[in-house]
C-alpha cells in the first residue's frame, strides 16, 4: 500500500545529501500530531478534507494523540506558523498545501527530531516525507461517464489555476471520455481562484451557457455542480462528497481520503517505524475514493466500476501510452508501458483533441 | 433559452449583489459617512443570514436575520464615528475585520449545511416575450427588489424633501446644522440604511447565489460595492450601469474563456477591474473635472459652539 | 435624549499617551468577556496571546520578522493619509515593487554578478512600488477620478500579473512546471541581521524611515505642507502649496516604502517569486496606519502589537484551540477602541436630554 517513489533521484541532490542518519525513532506513547491549513477548516474542500484526516486520528489512538491544527495560514507567511507547532511539543506535523514546501522543509532542517510530512511537494529530507494523491485516476473515471452521459456532445472543466495537477486533471477527465466516445469537446474554464464560491458558480453557469451538459469542477466549494444541479444538468463531487448540495447533478464525487494515511503515519512514529518517504496514493490505496455512481444508466455505472477496478488492480493507467500531444505528435513514453510519475506531476500539455490553449 | 438570454442572465445574477450593497452605501455616503465596512456588514449578512434560514427553515427569516445584522454593525460603526467623531477610514476598515472575524465565529456551525434554490417570481404572459421576457419577467425577487430600490433611493434622494436635506447634510454639515438639519439623525438613519442594504446583499449571496455558506465567501465584493459607489459619481442610475459593466465584464471573460480565444486567464481576470477604472476614466473626461464627491464625505461632524 | 461633542481646547499629552492604553485595556476585556463565554479561561487567553510571546526571545525574533513589512509600509501611508489621500492599495504596490526588483534577480540568476545585484534590486523595488503608486495619484490630479477606486482595482491587477508570470514566463524551468521561479542566488539574498537569525535588513530600513518620517514631517517644510493640506485644504492653497506635487510625492512616497517591503521580503524572507507573495501586508498596514495614530513613533508601536496579535492568534489556536476568527474580531475591537478612545480624547460628550432645540 502507498506506494509509488515520486520522483526518485529528482528530488533534489542538495536535500538528499542531507540524508545523513536520520534520527532513530523510538516507540512513544504519547504523540502530538499538528497541521497546518491553507484555508479555514470551513472550506468545504481541501483543508476540510484534510481536517477530516485530523480528527480520524484522535478517533484511531484515543488517549495516546493529541491533535492541533492552525488554519488559513497565508503561505507566504508559514514558517513561523510551523515552527510554533515544532516548538510546542509535536512530534509530527503535516503541510498542507504546496506552498508551505521551502518553509517546512526549512524548520525540518531545524527540528531533525520532529517528523514532517508535506502534501503535494517534492522535496524531501530524512524527517521530511512527501505526499500526495493520484486524482487523476478518479478523473478518468469521470470523464468516461461524461463521455457517455453527454448529450450535447460537450463537456466541461472548471479548473482553479493552469498548474500541472489540474492540466493533468483536465488531460485524464477527456481522455476518459475520448475512451468512450471520440467525437467529445470539451471546454474548459480557470476561475483562477481555489475557493470562491460565487464565481466558481460563476464559471460553471458559462459553461452551461455554452452548451456543456456534463461539469468536472477542480476548484473546492459545492458551486459548480450546484450550478449544474439547477440547470437540470449533471456534474461530479470535488474532494468532499457534495450530494447534499446536487442530489440529482452528482454522479459520483472524487473524494480526498486522508484518514487511512494520516492514521499509518501516527502509528509509525508511535511504534517507532517511522522514515522518510515519497508517496503517491491512488483508488488502490483508497487515498482517492469514489462516491457510490448515481443518477446514471446501470450500463454507464457497471462502465465506472469496472474502469474503477482496473485502476485499482493496476491493469489500466490513465496515462497509457501512446499519449497524443496536442499537435498530434506522440508524447516521449518516459515510464512503464504508461508517463512516467515525473511527466504526470509536472504536466504542461494537452492532449489531442483538446482544442483550448493551456494559459501560460 | 438561447446562450444570449442565458448570459444576459447570469450577468444580471452577478450584478445584483453589488448593486444592493452599494445602494446602501451610497445613501451613507450621500449623507458625509464614508463606510469602509461593507465588505464587514456583508459578511455578517451572509452568516446571520444563512444561520436564520437554517435555524428557523425560512428564507425571509434569513433575509430579515441578514439585514438587522447588517444593521447593528452598522450601529457600531454610527456609534464610533458620529458619537465619538472618530475617525471614518480607519473606523470602517475596523469594522470590515471585526465583521469578517465575528462572521466566521457565527457560521462555523453551519458549515455544510445547505438551502434550497429560492423559486424565481415567474410573472405570466411577460415572461414569454423573446429575449427580454425571461430576463426581466422571470428573475428571483431580489432582482427586482435590487431594481425597485435602486428607482426608490434615486427619487428619496431628488425629489423628496428629506433626500432634501440628507443631500444638504452630505455637502456641507456645518451650514446645514446652522439652518437646524438634525445633522446626527439623518446620518445614523442613512448608515443603518447601508447596514441592512449590506446585509440583504450578504443574504442574497448565501440563500440565493450559493445557498450555503462558508468563510470569507463575500471576497472582495464589499470592496468592489465601494469603489462602485465612486464609479457611479454618488448617482443611483449610473450605479445600476456601474454594477452591471462589472457584472458583464466578470461574466464575459468567463465565456470569452470557455470559447477558446488562447488569451491569458489572468488577463481576463483582470478586465473587470481595468474596464472600471477605464470607464470611470472617460466618464470624468466627459463630465469634466469635478465628480459629485459630497463636499462633507468622510469628515467628522463637530458642531461649532 | 442625545448628546454633544464639543472639542477639548487643552488636551495633555499625558491624556493623549493613555487614550490607547484604556482602549487596550477595553478590548481585552470585551475579548476576555467573548472568551469566558465561549467556556474558555480569560486568563489563559491573555497569557497565551500576550504574556508568553513577550517573554520569549523566539517570539520576540518572530515579532520583528513580521512588524517589519508592516511598518514600513504604514509608515508610507501615513504621508497619504495625512494628507487626507487614501492609497488603500498598497498590497499592489507591494507586489508590483516586488516583482520588478525580483527581474534583475532572476535576470542575474546563474551569472557571476557581483555585490551590485541587491542594492539595485532593492531601488527597482521602491522604483516598481513608486510607479505603481503614481497611477492613482496622476488619475487624481490629471482627470478627478477618485484614488480609492483606482489603487484598490490595481491591487486586483497587480496580484493577477504577479499570477501570470510565476506561473508563465518567469516559471523555475526545473520546478517540475509549479508555479514559481527559481530561488535567488545569495547575491539576491537580502541576509539576516544575525547570522543564524530571522529578522533581515528590511528591519533597518524599516527603523530608517520611521526615523526620517519624523524628522520631515516634525522639521520640514514638506512635512508642514503635508498637515496643512490634510487638516485646511484651502488654507494650503492660500499658502501656494500645490495639492497635485503634494498628491505625486505622497503617492510615490507610500508606493515606494510599499515596494521596497515587497522586495525585501521576498529576497529576505521568501527567496523566490511564488503566486501569493504577501498575507495581505499592504491591507493590514492600513490598520496599523491608523493604529499608530499616523504618527512615526505611534506606527512603530502599532506594527508590533498587531504582530503580537497575529502570533498570539496562532498560538491560542495551538494551545487553546481558539479559533482564528477570533483573533480577527479582536483586532478590529482593538481598531475600534482605539479610534473611539482617541476622539474621546479630543472631544467632551455630554448627555443633553431632548427638549429646547431638536
Amino acid at each position: 500500500m502507498l506506494s509509488g517513489k515520486i520522483f526518485g533521484a529528482l528530488a533534489g541532490a542538495a536535500v538528499v545529501a542531507l540524508a545523513a542518519t536520520g534520527a532513530v525513532a523510538q516507540p512513544k506513547d504519547k504523540v502530538k500530531v499538528g497541521f497546518i491549513y491553507v484555508g479555514p477548516v470551513g472550506d468545504h474542500g481541501w483543508s476540510y478534507q484534510h481536517d477530516v484526516g485530523r480528527q480520524a486520528i484522535e478517533k484511531a489512538f484515543p488517549g495516546k494523540v493529541t491533535t492541533t491544527f492552525v488554519e488559513s495560514v497565508p503561505e507566504a507567511d508559514s514558517e513561523r506558523a510551523i515552527e510554533q507547532l515544532a516548538r510546542t511539543g509535536h512530534d509530527l506535523i503535516f503541510t498542507t498545501s504546496f506552498g508551505f514546501m521551502e518553509p517546512t522543509l526549512k524548520v525540518a532542517k531545524k527540528y531533525p527530531n520532529i517528523k514532517f510530512e508535506h502534501a503535494t511537494g517534492f522535496k524531501r529530507a530524512p524527517n521530511l516525507s512527501t505526499y500526495a494523491a493520484k486524482f487523476h485516476e478518479g478523473r478518468y473515471i469521470i470523464g468516461q461517464i461524461a463521455g457517455k452521459m453527454t448529450k450535447s456532445n460537450t463537456i466541461g472543466y472548471v479548473g482553479a489555476f493552469p498548474i500541472p495537477e489540474v492540466v493533468a486533471g483536465i488531460n485524464a477527465f477527456y481522455l476518459g471520455a475520448q475512451s468512450v466516445n471520440p467525437n467529445v469537446k470539451i471546454k474548459i474554464v480557470f476561475a483562477n481562484t481555489w475557493y470562491d464560491p460565487a464565481k466558481e458558480g460563476d464559471a460553471a453557469k458559462a459553461l452551461l451557457d455554452q452548451g456543456v451538459d456534463m461539469l468536472a469542477q477542480h476548484t473546492d466549494s459545492p458551486a459548480p455542480i450546484q450550478a449544474a444541479e439547477a440547470r437540470g444538468k449533471f456534474g461530479f463531487g470535488q474532494a468532499s462528497d457534495m450530494e447534499r448540495f446536487a442530489p440529482k447533478a452528482q454522479l459520483t464525487a472524487i473524494v480526498d481520503n486522508w484518514s487511512d494515511y494520516y492514521v499509518a503515519r501516527t502509528k509509525a512514529v508511535l511504534d517507532g517505524t517511522w522514515k522518510s518517504e515519497d508517496v503517491w496514493g491512488g483508488l488502490a490505496s483508497n487515498m482517492v475514493v469514489m462516491t457510490p455512481y448515481k443518477n446514471m444508466p446501470d450500463d454507464v455505472k457497471k462502465l465506472a466500476q469496472d474502469t474503477e477496478a482496473a485502476i485499482r488492480s493496476g491493469t489500466l493507467n490513465p496515462f497509457k501510452c501512446p499519449v497524443i500531444g496536442q499537435d498530434g505528435k506522440e508524447i516521449e513514453c518516459k515510464g512503464k508501458g504508461a508517463l512516467s510519475d515525473e511527466q504526470v506531476l509536472g504536466m504542461n500539455f494537452y492532449v489531442k483533441g483538446i482544442e483550448d490553449k493551456i494559459p501560460q | 433559452m438561447t446562450t444570449f438570454e442565458a448570459i444576459l442572465l447570469t450577468i444580471v445574477t452577478a450584478s445584483t449583489p453589488l448593486l444592493i450593497a452599494a445602494l446602501g452605501e451610497l445613501v451613507a455616503e450621500r449623507s458625509g459617512v464614508l463606510n469602509l465596512g461593507v465588505e464587514g456588514m456583508m459578511a455578517m449578512g451572509a452568516a446571520c443570514s444563512f444561520a436564520a434560514a437554517v435555524t428557523f427553515d425560512s428564507t425571509l427569516l434569513g433575509v430579515a436575520a441578514g439585514m438587522l445584522a447588517g444593521a447593528l454593525m452598522a450601529a457600531l460603526f454610527a456609534l464610533v464615528v458620529l458619537g465619538f467623531a472618530a475617525n471614518q477610514v480607519g473606523s470602517g476598515l475596523a469594522l470590515t475585520i471585526f465583521g469578517l472575524g465575528l462572521s466566521g465565529l457565527i457560521g462555523a456551525p453551519f458549515v455544510g449545511a445547505r438551502r434550497d434554490p429560492v423559486a424565481p417570481v415567474d410573472i405570466p404572459g411577460l415572461s414569454d416575450i423573446p429575449v427580454i421576457g425571461r430576463l426581466f419577467f422571470e428573475q428571483d425577487l431580489f432582482v427586482y427588489a435590487s431594481i425597485a430600490l435602486t428607482i426608490l433611493v434615486a427619487i428619496y434622494l431628488t425629489r423628496t424633501r428629506s433626500g432634501l436635506t440628507l443631500r444638504s447634510i452630505g455637502e456641507n454639515h456645518t451650514s446645514a446644522n446652522a439652518l437646524g438639519m438634525p445633522v446626527w439623525r439623518v446620518r445614523f438613519w442613512a448608515i443603518l440604511f447601508g447596514g441592512a442594504c449590506a446585509g440583504l446583499a450578504g443574504a442574497y449571496l448565501a440563500l440565493v447565489y450559493t445557498r450555503f455558506w462558508s468563510p470569507g465567501m463575500t471576497a472582495g465584493r464589499g470592496w468592489i460595492a465601494l469603489a462602485l459607489v465612486v464609479f457611479a459619481a454618488w448617482r443611483p442610475g449610473w450605479l445600476l450601469v456601474g454594477a452591471y459593466i462589472f457584472g458583464a465584464a466578470t461574466v464575459l471573460q468567463l465565456h470569452a474563456q470557455a470559447a477558446q480565444f488562447g488569451v491569458p486567464s489572468q488577463l481576463l481576470s483582470a478586465v473587470p477591474y481595468l474596464a472600471t477604472i477605464i470607464a470611470l476614466l472617460l466618464l470624468s473626461l466627459r463630465h469634466g473635472r469635478a465628480i459629485g464627491a459630497p463636499g462633507s464625505l468622510g469628515a467628522p461632524f463637530v458642531p461649532d459652539r | 435624549m442625545r448628546f454633544e461633542l464639543t472639542p477639548r481646547t487643552n488636551v495633555s499629552p499625558v491624556m493623549r499617551a493613555l487614550a490607547p492604553v484604556a482602549a487596550f485595556i477595553v478590548s481585552f476585556l470585551i475579548a476576555g468577556f467573548v472568551i469566558w463565554l465561549m467556556g474558555r479561561s480569560p486568563i489563559a487567553a491573555f497569557e497565551v496571546y500576550v504574556t508568553q510571546p513577550l517573554s520569549d526571545p523566539w517570539s520576540l525574533q518572530e515579532l520583528l520578522v513580521k512588524a517589519t513589512p508592516l511598518a514600513l509600509i504604514a509608515i508610507g501611508l501615513s504621508y497619504c493619509f495625512r494628507a487626507n489621500l487614501w492609497n488603500i492599495g498598497a498590497e499592489g504596490q507591494y507586489v508590483i515593487g516586488a516583482v520588478l526588483g525580483s527581474w534583475l534577480a532572476l535576470r542575474t540568476h546563474g551569472t557571476e554578478a557581483g555585490l551590485w545585484v541587491l542594492p539595485l534590486m532593492l531601488l527597482l523595488g521602491i522604483i516598481g512600488g513608486a510607479l505603481y503608486g503614481l497611477i492613482p495619484a496622476f488619475l487624481k490630479t490629471r482627470f478627478g477620478v477618485n484614488e480609492i477606486l483606482t489603487s484598490l482595482m490595481l491591487v486586483y491587477v497587480a496580484q493577477l500579473i504577479l499570477d501570470y508570470l510565476v506561473r508563465g514566463p518567469w516559471r523555475d524551468p526545473k520546478g517540475f512546471n509549479f508555479p514559481q521561479s527559481v530561488t535567488f542566488d545569495p547575491s539576491a539574498t537580502l541576509p539576516p541581521i544575525l547570522e543564524a537569525g530571522r529578522v533581515h535588513y528590511g528591519a533597518v530600513f524599516a527603523a530608517t524611515a520611521i526615523v526620517l518620517t519624523a524628522v520631515i514631517l516634525g522639521r520640514t517644510l514638506f512635512g508642514y505642507r503635508l498637515k496643512l493640506t490634510g487638516d485646511a485644504p484651502r488654507a494650503a492653497r492660500f499658502a501656494g502649496f500645490s495639492s497635485k506635487a503634494t498628491t505625486m510625492s505622497v503617492f510615490a512616497i507610500s508606493g515606494g516604502l510599499a515596494g521596497l517591503a515587497g522586495i525585501s521580503e521576498v529576497s529576505g524572507q521568501i527567496g523566490q517569486l511564488q503566486p501569493s507573495i504577501s498575507p495581505g501586508y499592504g491591507f493590514t498596514a492600513i490598520t496599523v496606519a491608523f493604529l499608530g495614530r499616523l504618527n512615526p513613533i505611534g506606527i512603530l508601536v502599532a506594527a508590533l502589537v498587531v504582530a503580537l496579535t497575529f502570533i498570539g492568534g496562532e498560538s491560542a489556536q495551538i494551545m487553546l484551540k481558539l479559533p482564528l476568527d477570533l483573533t480577527q474580531a479582536f483586532q478590529g475591537i482593538l481598531l475600534l477602541c482605539v479610534l473611539a478612545a482617541d476622539a474621546l480624547v479630543s472631544y467632551r460628550i455630554r448627555f443633553v436630554a431632548r427638549g429646547g432645540g431638536k
